[in-house]
């Protein structure tokens, strides 16, 4: 292992001798999906120094970081442990402009919604966005996510320059893409919060001339023709991302809307937004009441909207101009929009299988339309090159995902889904997964033995700890002592 | 950890060749599971040993003697020496024959010690675990028997009734702690430890238990009756009047 202790500078956080100690109730903490709540103790982080002796306090249980609780499962959360809340360390440091590219630094708990809003003044664009802008900085990193883009520019990881971990040691170090600390620095993207706590970290942004896309769209009668259009066209667009009709069975299966686009260039703008090329567009309907049945999506609703959002697109259109709310983040307008699934909740599946196995791919998707189980939200994408991240998720491959109600029989379908994607030598996405198996997630992720090895070295007692972790056996030292 | 859609990770049988405990576990049964058996060493224990590593389960034998106090921590320390338990299922107990129970000291000793006096123990020792994993359920298999006591089977319903009441205080004791107590009251089950008893109104099979049980958990209930219909029966049996419930044939 290529990390030396000695040449990495631990930044000595000045602690006073006595902390008092807070009060950390225990909580219910669940992911986005709401599906497995456990009890945490929240750990409110205003500093550098509270992180540190959160960490020092705690038990075999462990710490976990949290940011804005967007990953759909159990990443966040630490039944009996310790979840850091990460949400108030939210400033932004510095901004180097000048530089080519500008990078910024920032702490951890910075949403990317609010950098944007920050940055776009200066002409300056966040590189990858996932389909929420409610997430935290330290939390894009932590699941190396990705967004429409990532055939062409990869993902939040290929743009992190470097970053403060806080260690099980105690101790917060500077991390690096390459160089004597890239070993652990690339263990940390996609490492779900298990190597240590990102407490801060910098980014390279690109620069763009106005917050506006030129967007093409195209309607698909079926999954072959999208797969077919995406495989001709994709490279042509910065942006690309398909919705398709899970529900439709037959010989519409999979019909989809395909939407891909650049960023718009001030030329592109009609008059009225000249003036104000790089305005942030995010309106807000509110935050939707805690007053959703279960079941409220069913076959009606669901045949509804998916009939609905099909013929509402285009045949074929192009240079449309969007902002950022309709190109990225519709769901954004709706706070909370995760209640519309009722008190059991709901599941995000997503897998990727690499290109040559698209026969797999289409196999996954006939399983979920014949399933009866109903899923609206549905995006399917290709993916461009990993990155050197022993667990981040991207790789070259079609990528697809789908938005489940907890309902009956749904783990027998994705207990059938996962044998399917490991045959083809794919995975799923640890930030939306709330009910892999172990000796599953060991098959797709053929680098976990690299990852476990680094996380023994850098804490080797385990001290990070989730519901995640212990669910996928990621807990170091292994509890069976079988690793 | 219970995963989103059900399904745990490792189980805890405390009575690990009962009829409806095995049954339970065949339900949860899938690769990866581990199940833990904490019974006395027998070859039933060993046979449901194969049965689970059959299944694709991790199973772990762990010896169990409900009437050596002094073992349990033991016991219950090797049950979580490979991590948390998500669900334990206090499933041991005896029934005895009623008439001899009443008239020999040794038998009501243990029936007591058996059915009540280890339970709590137990619970008090799986309630201390839970309490710091914060998460996870214990199941309690209880009877109606216990619901109200009759003069039939008066040693074990009277035990029942203790171990009922127990662990319904322990559910609420550890509910803050994001801990679950099921109380299950089955009514006549047709298994190992009634088998030549001739067969009660509404005997159900330890299957049909483990169905319910495994639905229970899934919907967050805390007590239950096997059959369901037994919850109203027992509802008005509770309040017949002495003189009335002694002349009924139960």
């Amino acid at each position: 292992m290529g990390m030396n202790d000695a040449v990495v500078p631990a930044i000595k956080p000045s602690l006073p001798e006595e902390q008092p100690v807070i009060p950390q109730p225990l909580v219910e903490l669940h992911g986005w999906g709401r599906a497995s709540g456990t009890m945490s103790h929240l750990a409110q982080i205003d500093s550098v120094a509270d992180a540190v002796s959160a960490l020092r306090k705690s038990d075999d249980r462990g710490v976990v970081p949290r940011g804005l609780g967007r990953s759909y499962g159990d990443a966040a959360q630490n039944a009996g442990g310790t979840a850091l809340d990460l949400t108030k360390m939210n400033r932004i440091l510095s901004l180097d402009a000048s530089s080519e590219p500008a990078t910024v630094t920032v702490q951890a708990g910075v949403s990317l919604d609010s950098l944007m809003r920050a940055l776009l003044p200066f002409g300056l664009w966040v590189p990858v966005l996932p389909g929420t802008r409610q997430v935290t900085v330290g939390g894009a990193i932590a699941a190396d996510v990705h967004g429409k883009n990532h055939h062409t520019q990869g993902s939040f990881g290929n743009h992190v320059r470097s970053l403060d971990l806080l260690m099980a040691d105690g101790e917060v170090r500077t991390l690096t893409s390459d160089g004597d600390t890239q070993e652990l620095f690339w263990a940390t993207i996609g490492g779900m919060g298990l190597t240590g706590a990102i407490l801060g970290a910098t980014v390279a942004l690109q620069r763009t001339e106005t917050a506006y896309f030129l967007v093409d769209t195209d309607r698909t009668a079926d999954i072959d023709e999208l797969m077919e259009l995406m495989s001709q066209g994709d490279e042509n667009y910065t942006y690309s991302v398909a919705w398709f009709d899970a529900v439709t069975r037959g010989r519409h299966m999979g019909r989809a809307v395909l939407t891909r686009g650049n960023k718009a260039a001030i030329a592109d703008l009609p008059l009225k937004l000249k003036r104000e090329p790089l305005k942030f567009v995010a309106p807000s309907l509110g935050t939707l009441p805690e007053i959703f049945p279960n079941r409220m999506i069913n076959k009606a609703t669901a045949k509804a909207f998916s009939t609905g959002w099909y013929f509402k697109a285009p045949k074929h259109r192009t240079g449309e101009l969007q902002n950022i709310t309709q190109f990225f983040h519709p769901l954004d307008i709706v706070a909370e929009w995760n209640r519309v699934y009722g008190p059991h909740g709901f599941l995000q599946y997503q897998f990727v299988v690499p290109f040559e196995e698209a026969e797999a791919f289409r196999r996954c998707l006939e399983l979920i339309v014949n399933s009866g189980h109903l899923s609206c939200l549905n995006v399917l994408k290709r993916f461009g090159p990993g990155n050197p991240a022993p667990l981040s998720f991207p790789m070259p491959g079609w990528t697809l995902t789908v938005d489940l109600p907890i309902e009956e029989g749904l783990d027998k379908l994705c207990d059938t889904l996962d044998t399917e994607v490991v045959g083809a030598g794919g995975r799923v996405y640890l930030a939306k997964d709330s009910r892999l198996s172990a000796p599953m997630f060991r098959k797709m992720y053929p680098r976990l033995d690299e990852f476990l090895a680094i996380r023994h070295k850098v804490d080797p007692t385990g001290m990070f700890n989730s519901d995640l972790a212990r669910r996928l056996e990621l807990s170091n030292p292994a509890p069976s002592g079988a690793a | 950890m219970i995963n989103a859609v059900g399904a745990p990770q490792s189980l805890l049988l405390l009575g690990g060749t009962s009829d409806i405990g095995l049954a339970i576990a065949r339900k949860y049964s899938r690769s990866g599971l581990r199940v833990v058996l904490a019974a006395r060493p027998s070859d039933r224990r060993t046979a449901a040993a194969a049965e689970f590593t059959g299944l694709g389960c991790e199973v772990t034998e762990v010896d169990l003697d409900a009437r050596d106090h002094e073992s349990h921590a033991a016991t219950i320390e090797q049950a979580f020496s490979g991590g948390d338990i998500d669900i334990a299922v206090i499933a041991f107990g005896l029934l005895g024959d009623p008439e001899q129970a009443w008239h020999d000291p040794g038998l009501a000793l243990e029936l007591a010690e058996v059915n009540y006096t280890a339970p709590v123990h137990f619970g008090v020792l799986l309630g201390q675990r839970m309490q710091a994993q914060a998460h996870g359920w214990i199941v309690a298999l209880s009877s109606v028997a216990g619901e109200r006591v009759r003069r039939s089977n008066f040693v074990y319903g009277s035990t029942k009734a203790g171990f009922d009441g127990f662990f319904l205080g322990l559910g609420e004791a550890l509910r803050d702690y994001g801990v679950h107590v099921l109380v299950v009251r089955p009514g006549f089950v047709k298994s190992k430890m009634t088998s030549g008893l001739g067969e009660a109104p509404l005997a159900v099979t330890p299957d049909q238990v483990a169905e319910v049980v495994v639905d229970a958990i899934k919907s967050k209930r805390e007590l239950v009756w096997v059959p369901g219909p037994l919850r109203a029966v027992m509802s008005g049996l509770r309040h017949v009047p002495r003189p009335l419930f002694r002349k009924l044939p139960l």
